[in-house]
């Protein structure tokens, strides 16, 4: 099963690597990793997803509870919004080309962001889902190199994911 | 005052008294600080490895967090084993170490290496301290770390030249950690609920591990109350005397038949403090499987749930939860169950030594005899360490001092020291092995040194005695690479040449004059018990079996 977990850290050094090595340490599989500050200072929010029964994810979120510089973490189980973004960047040669990409782009609500003479750079976001129907439409055309940002996630509705008593799990 | 002064002052706030360390160029002012300091008392060690294992021996015996100091680089990575060991036992450990200088991090320096990368996987949290102002508040987190939730090992690694800036700050900081807030106190419905579920519970088992040590008084009022059998494992052990007449042994590889087959036959597990390691479950498949109800009381969430289901999830600290439980605990209706218990028990004595030689089942019995058993033990890792965990009945809590987790060979020795710091008028007895003492043996120049008067027991078999009985038992005899008696020192004989009173015993006639002696000498005794060559410890479920495939004699000697 694939779960999105978000966590709320400590804007440290190596907390990145903490978190990396507990999941390497423990046999967690990341499927992709993105990080970012957030808007109180001091504060940085990651989101991750992982593969892993219902076992595993509550090992995830009880093993990520234990680092000191882990405030919160959540499983997205409930409603939520899921973003990536990918730049892609196509071989653009011959006119009729150019026009079948831009149905594509259109379709997928893309948009370019750098056009050269043999080549095209597509920005697309969505949920991880459409980036890869995006990218498996262009593959016909060349698909030169691929960058994804790699999923993240908030809850909808009030929800919000910040510092609280945590563990005080059960 | 400048930051290595900071540092000392701040653990003296801390209430540290004792140190255990080895100074190097990375750390040398804060040997310099304390040259004119005496507030506290510095053990220097002859091993890094040594100074860990001895912090936590004081911490595990004492429950007071113990502290230990390394200079940068090699210094540092010495003691990652004992940090290993003591993030694995759980055991509450500030580990301060010297680091070069900011402007040479990263530089590949002289004595340099990444240690807060290093032990990154074995603390419970690190520090690579930037600031000299940072210092109080540093300090203050990192005992509050060490010895809060589940305790464990921080280390803080701090830079020469941060050790030199002056420090102008104030020491009345407050900590921040807000990712940091252990759950202690149980809920109450889980409380309820678990005493719903003992209500019902015909065979019911206490099983007791080292987070219930500081639990000791609840946990026995809880257990006469319910009249519940109890089970302590090796870290458990003293929790409940050794005598007590409700504790049925040690579960798992080396424990009693009748505490594996109490756990194989239960209906109720209650586990305070423990957590379900494989020595214990062996074959997870197969472990109690009449169980109904697992309540599964621990202060890790994380615990709960790792290996077993618990049907009743108690997070809290022991301490508090049993008190509550204990309260309220129903007497239950355990006669036919004591029956069944006190019939296997019966069945199923613990292995007795046969012939006239000197075994190892005497020297530990000859021993508790000696001092009823109000003695601090340590040990080694190995078949004496399994012969002392069956053998010795622990009566005092905190009383039972082993590498458990991690099975740390040379353990015994450094912390037995620790624990002798700590309990400076008590018996100190380290049951060690031949294999381990010679892992950190130069630590009896440290016992010689501060007048420790521990008293060193070699079991000397001669041979990496756990290994040569698995070799005997599972690998057809072949005996690869086990034999230490041809080149094994004169135990004795290098005791004295570290300046401290060393004694042969070969015979049985010889032991009882032996541990007098040993016991009333007034400094450090080193016995080489000399032992034979081929013991094995029994019971013993073989790795991965269950309580099925509990051995309790040699197969050799099967029916004879
Ligand atoms: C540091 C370390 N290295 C290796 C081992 C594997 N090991 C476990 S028990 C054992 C033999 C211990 O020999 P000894 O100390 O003489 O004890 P005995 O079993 O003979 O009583 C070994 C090598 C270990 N536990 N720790
Ligand atoms: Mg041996």
């Amino acid at each position: 099963m694939r779960h999105l977990v978000s966590v709320l850290v400590e804007d440290h050094p190596r907390v990145l690597t903490r978190i990396t090595a507990l999941f390497a340490r423990r046999g967690f599989n990341i499927e992709s990793l993105a990080v970012g500050k957030t808007h109180v200072s001091g504060l940085s929010r990651i989101s991750i997803v992982v593969l892993g029964d219902d076992r595993t994810i509550e090992q995830v979120e009880k093993q990520l509870n234990k680092l000191v510089e882990v405030i919160k973490v959540t499983d997205h189980r409930e409603p939520h919004v899921e973003r990536e973004m990918a730049l892609v960047k196509v071989h653009t040669e011959g006119v009729e080309d150019r026009l079948q990409i831009k149905e594509i782009v259109e379709a997928f609500r893309a948009r370019a962001v750098d056009v050269a003479r043999k080549s095209a750079v597509y920005e697309v976001t969505g949920s991880p889902g459409k980036i890869e129907g995006f990218i498996e439409g262009l593959e016909p055309y060349g698909v030169l190199e691929v960058m994804r940002s790699g999923a993240i996630a908030m809850s909808r509705g009030e929800s919000v994911l910040k510092p609280r008593m945590k563990k005080e799990a059960v | 005052m400048n930051g290595a002064e900071t540092i000392l002052e701040a653990l003296e706030r801390e209430g540290v008294k004792h140190i255990f360390g080895v100074p190097g160029g990375a750390n040398m002012p804060i040997y310099d600080a304390m040259y004119s300091r005496p507030g506290i008392k510095h053990f220097l060690m002859r091993h890094e490895q040594g100074a860990g294992h001895a912090a936590e021996g004081y911490a595990i015996s004492s429950g007071r967090t113990g502290v230990a100091f390394a200079t940068s680089g090699p210094g540092a990575l010495n003691m990652v084993t004992s940090l290993a060991d003591a993030m694995m036992d759980s055991v509450p450990l500030v580990a301060i170490t010297g680091q070069v200088p900011r402007s040479a991090v990263g530089t590949d320096a002289f004595q340099e290496s990444d240690v807060t990368g290093v032990t990154m996987p074995v603390t419970k949290h690190n520090y690579l301290l930037q600031d000299v102002e940072d210092i109080p508040r540093i300090i203050k987190e990192a005992f509050i770390i060490a010895a809060n939730g589940r305790p464990g090992p921080v280390l803080i690694d701090v830079p020469k030249d941060v050790q030199l800036d002056e420090f102008s700050g104030s020491f009345d900081v407050e900590p921040r950690i807000p990712g940091f807030k252990p759950t202690t106190k149980g809920h109450p419905r889980q409380i309820q609920k678990a005493l719903d579920a003992l209500t019902g519970a015909r065979k019911p088992v206490l099983l007791v591990g080292g987070g219930a040590q500081d639990a000791s008084e609840a946990l026995r009022r809880f257990a006469e109350k319910t009249g519940m059998p109890v089970i302590t494992t090796l870290k458990g052990m003293g929790v409940l005397p050794g005598t007590h007449p409700q504790v049925i042994g040690m579960p798992g590889m080396h424990g009693t038949v009748t505490a594996n087959l109490a756990i194989q036959q239960a209906d109720l597990i209650m586990a305070v403090g423990m957590r379900f390691d494989d020595r214990i479950t062996g074959n997870l498949q197969k472990f109690a499987p009449n169980v109904k109800t697992i309540i599964h009381v621990d202060i890790d969430p994380a615990e709960i749930g790792k290996v077993v289901e618990a049907s009743v999830p108690i997070v809290g600290d022991a301490g508090w939860v049993m008190a509550q439980l204990a309260r309220e605990a129903p007497q239950l209706q355990l006669e036919a169950w004591w029956e069944q218990i006190r019939a296997w028990q019966k069945e199923n004595p613990l292995p007795e030594p046969r012939g006239d030689e000197l075994t190892s089942i005497d020297v530990v019995r000859a021993f508790w005899q000696a001092t009823q058993g109000q003695a601090y033990v340590s040990t080694g890792v190995g078949q004496h360490q399994m012969f002392a965990a069956i053998y010795w009945k622990t009566m005092l809590p905190r009383g039972f001092v082993t590498s458990g987790g991690l099975g740390t060979m040379g353990y015994g020795l450094p912390a037995s020291i620790g624990v002798q710091v700590a309990h400076p008028d008590k018996t100190v007895i380290n049951f060690d092995g031949d294999g381990s003492l010679q892992m950190t043996l130069q630590e009896l120049a440290t016992l010689v040194k501060y007048n420790l008067p521990v008293k060193v027991l070699v079991f000397n078999n001669g041979y990496l005695g756990m290994v040569r009985q698995w070799q005997d038992l599972f690998n057809d005899k072949r005996y690869a690479e086990i034999q230490l008696y041809e080149s094994n020192p004169n135990f004795a004989l290098l005791a004295e040449a570290f300046g401290m009173r060393g004694v042969v015993i070969e015979k049985k006639e010889q032991l009882k004059k032996a541990v007098d002696e040993t016991l009333e000498h007034p400094g450090p005794v080193l016995v080489d018990l000399r032992i034979p060559k081929e013991e094995a410890v029994f019971p013993m479920i073989p790795a991965g079996g269950s309580a099925d495939d509990i051995i309790t004699q040699h197969p050799e000697e099967a029916g004879s």
